[in-house]
């Protein structure tokens, strides 16, 4: 009798397979892919601003399912079984409820969701990524207040780890093609890469965000208004190294908070826009010299001004965007229907038909909120590329 | 401590005696994680794609709840390989190791396999995993995201092959006429038939014509695509030709799974009643394990509402030997199919001994048995086997532009698909196909419905 078994159990390195937990990363990847493209249903769902100790966000997902041709679920299906009973024997009863379920999709795997976590700084930098703050122009007379090394020139002394192989072959090439017995190498033909330092222009920013918090505004508003200003902080902080900001809260008269205050500010009274505006137009007047600093002012209201304000925060809001890069106006609707025109509004429209860099985004629910960004940002970048 | 290599000697001398033939068989105790990413591959190494890592989640879980126990796994080839966990006990691997020459013995002789082997040649393993090795320096030359999406698309049409087709299919001939007939010469045409300086164009031979293609509705997917898809780059075609071959390499084994399963617990367990060689106790944890695999319940349950294959074979095949003789049985294993074996073996009388019924669960959940017609079973059982469990979808038409067009033959599966399904798996082969794909099907009432998706603009950034 010949063997034709053979048995064999050293397979030592089969622990090392590990292709499952490969793909099964690699599904990962393409689930957070996917839920990268939906982020704002995400965050509208997250409260990161009032608890922001907690820096990440639990999401259930599906897992994904590699699509395959099917036949459509039928009216009932059948099989076959085994065991004992006559024909019409019921073998489950109906589930009550269950009939539209039934029918449709979640069959077979896939039953379970996948609980996915993702960290807040995460969530950020995607928002981020392809954002630019609108309009930085490096100011020339900004301080210098970095270096950078630049490469500049070519030299026959330096350290090794300059040494440019290529020039160095090419002098070499170049030595013997004119010498009669030629060496491979002397020391004349090495070439290295010289550094230099130069001083780089700083580009400065300074980023105010105004807020209105007089009675008008519901709470939903000013959460509206204060999730808007905390991603576009967030990006900003992360984009910029060196973004100062300001934060500013009116009603009738307008106080500078500090950043953690300004999440948590709560006012009432009546509302007197052109207070947050002269006060912005003093920061920057005292604090920022125009030359050296870019400026940007964000500014959040339900779009009510007191009228007899009109006519000055009309003229201060002109004074003040003088002096900015841009300004962003957020206007906030929070379920209730209003004119289309307000009267901060129309102040806004009449600056922007006047040529100033002035936007305006209205939001009436946590997903308009990434919408504003995106055209606060993206869009102003765009035409500062166009320009 | 007894191992497995010591009996093996002793039980393939009781299986050469019994007339078991099989081309060497491989045997390697591996670890139980290696065991259950071969089960969720299909092969011990095989290209890699994301939804093996969500079939592999799946399988974990099943695990961490005690639902699934993977004894073996066997590729028929020659040698044949098959894998036992290590941590099985040994009268688990004893078993096992008689049940893996069954199917050894099944491949020898099942035409189906014969001829898979006849054409794919006897290296399975190592042709896979060259061709996953093709795969991923793919991956690494034209990125993961482009080899994906050529993946997704070759892997969701995986059971779409036309299995009475040579794994190595040539392109439809090219209709004669148009080559007959060249245009006839005049003066003018002499005149101005070469420009001056103008190179000779070359000879139109390789070029694909699509006119007319295909000439006939088309069931070979993965073929087709690879043949045809316009602009498919080598590397493209290859991965669904890789995808292909693989699929020919699975299908009799999907084809005969119930004779297969049944054939090998046939002689796991006449081999185990000769086997007097075995310790007592060996010998009865073997014969427990062989109950636990070809019993029809589960646990305590007197009732399933699936037909266990290994039960369901084994009972046919004993009933089979006992009717006819071991030679008739070795003829059958030979010649037959799931579809023929059920269909022909599978009488009213051994139905009844093993109580099988057809079900028919309503949208409400209710299940009822319906029948117990004979016919009734044999279909119910091979509905699922039907067209390498996929629906009928052929390749029906290619317009002058390269759009694809589909039709999906709701006449022989008896509805319409899935839509929302449809749909993904059309932007899937559209990606591919670069062009237009559009695919005929039915709704839930039956009137025509179609789908129709067309391959995205590349993103700016790629």
């Amino acid at each position: 009798m010949t063997s034709r078994i053979r048995v064999s159990a050293d397979a030592p390195w089969y622990d090392l397979f590990s292709r499952g937990a490969r793909d099964w990363l690699r599904h990962n990847q393409k689930v957070r892919q996917a839920v990268n493209e939906r982020l704002l249903d995400l965050l509208a769902s997250g409260d990161f601003i009032s608890n922001p100790t907690e820096r990440t966000v639990r999401v259930p997902v599906r897992m994904l399912e590699h699509a395959r041709f099917r036949l459509a679920d039928p009216q009932s299906e059948s099989g076959a079984g085994q065991g004992e009973g006559e024909v019409g024997d019921v073998l489950r009863p109906s589930k009550p409820g269950a009939g539209d379920e039934a029918g449709k999709g979640g069959t077979g795997q896939g039953e379970f969701q996948l609980m996915l976590e993702l960290k807040l700084d995460d969530l950020v930098d995607w928002l981020w990524e392809e954002l630019e703050l609108p309009d930085l122009k490096p100011k020339p007379s900004a301080p210098i207040d970095e270096d950078e090394l630049v490469r500049e020139g070519i030299s026959k002394r330096g350290i090794r780890a300059r040494l440019d192989r290529r020039l160095t072959v090419k002098e070499a090439v170049k030595r013997r093609a004119i010498q009669s017995d030629p060496v491979p190498f002397v020391d004349d033909d090495l070439r290295f890469r010289q550094l230099k330092q130069r001083p780089r222009r700083a580009t400065n920013a300074v980023v105010m965000f105004g807020l209105d918090v007089s009675a008008s505004m519901t709470t939903v508003e000013r959460q509206l208004a204060k999730t808007f200003f905390f991603f576009a902080l967030q990006g900003l902080r992360r984009q910029y190294h060196r973004v100062e900001t300001r934060f500013i809260a009116h009603t009738t008269d307008a106080w500078e908070f500090s950043e953690k205050d300004f999440f948590e500010v709560t006012g009432s009274g009546g509302t007197m826009a052109s207070s947050a505006f002269r006060l912005a137009l003093g920061l920057l007047q005292e604090n920022y010299e125009a030359a050296q600093y870019n400026a940007y002012l964000f500014y959040a209201s339900d779009g009510e001004n007191s009228t007899e304000d009109r006519a000055t925060a009309g003229e201060s809001l002109r004074a003040l965007a003088e002096r900015l890069n841009y300004l962003g106006y957020l206007e906030t609707r929070a379920g209730t229907v209003r004119f289309a025109q307000t009267d901060m509004r129309s102040l806004m429209d009449t600056l922007a038909a006047s040529g100033s860099p002035v936007g305006t985004h209205i939001v009436s629910e946590k997903k308009d909120i990434w919408q504003a960004i995106r055209q606060f940002f993206v869009q102003q970048s765009g035409q500062t590329a166009r320009a | 401590m007894t191992t497995l290599a010591e009996y093996s000697p002793q039980l393939e001398a009781l299986a050469q005696a019994q007339g078991l033939e099989y081309y060497t068989v491989d045997f390697e105790l591996v670890p139980e994680n290696f065991m259950m990413e071969t089960a969720v591959y299909g092969l011990p190494v095989r290209m890699p794609h994301w939804s093996f890592g969500v079939r592999y989640i799946h399988h974990l879980i099943q695990r961490s709840m005690g639902n699934s126990r993977i004894f073996e796994v066997m590729f028929p080839g020659d040698p044949c390989h098959a894998y036992l966990v290590d941590s099985n006990t040994l009268p688990e691997n004893v078993l096992v190791l008689a049940h893996v020459l069954g199917h050894a013995d099944f491949a020898r002789r099942n035409a189906l396999f014969v001829r898979s082997m006849a054409m794919a040649g006897g290296r399975i393993l190592e042709q896979a995993a060259a061709r996953a090795h093709r795969i991923e320096e793919a991956s690494t030359e034209y990125g993961q995201e482009r080899v994906e999406a050529v993946l997704d698309a070759a892997l969701s049409l995986e059971a779409h092959i036309d299995i009475h087709h040579a794994l190595h299919r040539m392109p439809y001939a090219e209709p004669a006429a148009e080559d007959a007939a060249p245009p006839p010469a005049d003066a003018f045409r002499e005149r101005y038939k070469d420009l001056p300086g103008e190179a000779q164009p070359a000879p139109k031979g390789r070029e694909l014509r699509r006119v007319g293609v295909p000439p006939h509705p088309e069931y070979d997917l993965l073929w087709f695509i690879a043949q045809y898809g316009p602009e498919l780059e080598g590397w493209e075609r290859d991965v669904f030709l890789a995808v292909r071959e693989e699929s020919f390499y699975f299908y009799p084994v999907f084809a005969c799974q119930i004779m297969n399963e049944g054939w090998a617990s046939y002689w796991h367990a006449c081999l185990l009643r000769e086997a007097d060689f075995l310790p007592q106790d060996l010998y009865v944890s073997a014969i427990k394990a062989h109950s636990d695999v070809v019993r029809p319940f589960a646990g305590d349950r007197q009732l399933s509402l699936v037909v266990n294959p290994y039960h369901l074979g084994f009972s046919m095949w004993e009933r089979i030997v006992e009717a006819k003789g071991i030679e008739a049985a070795r003829r059958i294993c030979s010649e037959d199919d799931d579809f023929g074996f059920v269909r022909n073996h599978l009488d009213a009388a051994l139905a009844e001994k093993l109580d099988l019924f057809v079900y028919e669960t309503a949208s409400d959940g209710e299940t009822k048995i319906i029948s117990r017609d004979i016919h009734a079973i044999h279909e119910a059982i091979l509905a699922p086997k039907f067209n390498f469990g996929a629906p009928r979808i052929a390749a029906t038409k290619i317009e002058l532009d390269g759009s694809l067009t589909l039709t999906h033959n709701h006449k022989d599966d008896g509805r319409g698909l899935d839509i929302a399904r449809a749909e993904r798996v059309l932007d899937y082969i559209a990606r591919v196909w670069r062009r237009p794909v559009t695919l005929h099907t039915v709704d839930d009432e039956g009137a025509p419905r179609e789908l129709s998706r067309r391959a995205p603009k590349p993103r700016a950034s790629d």
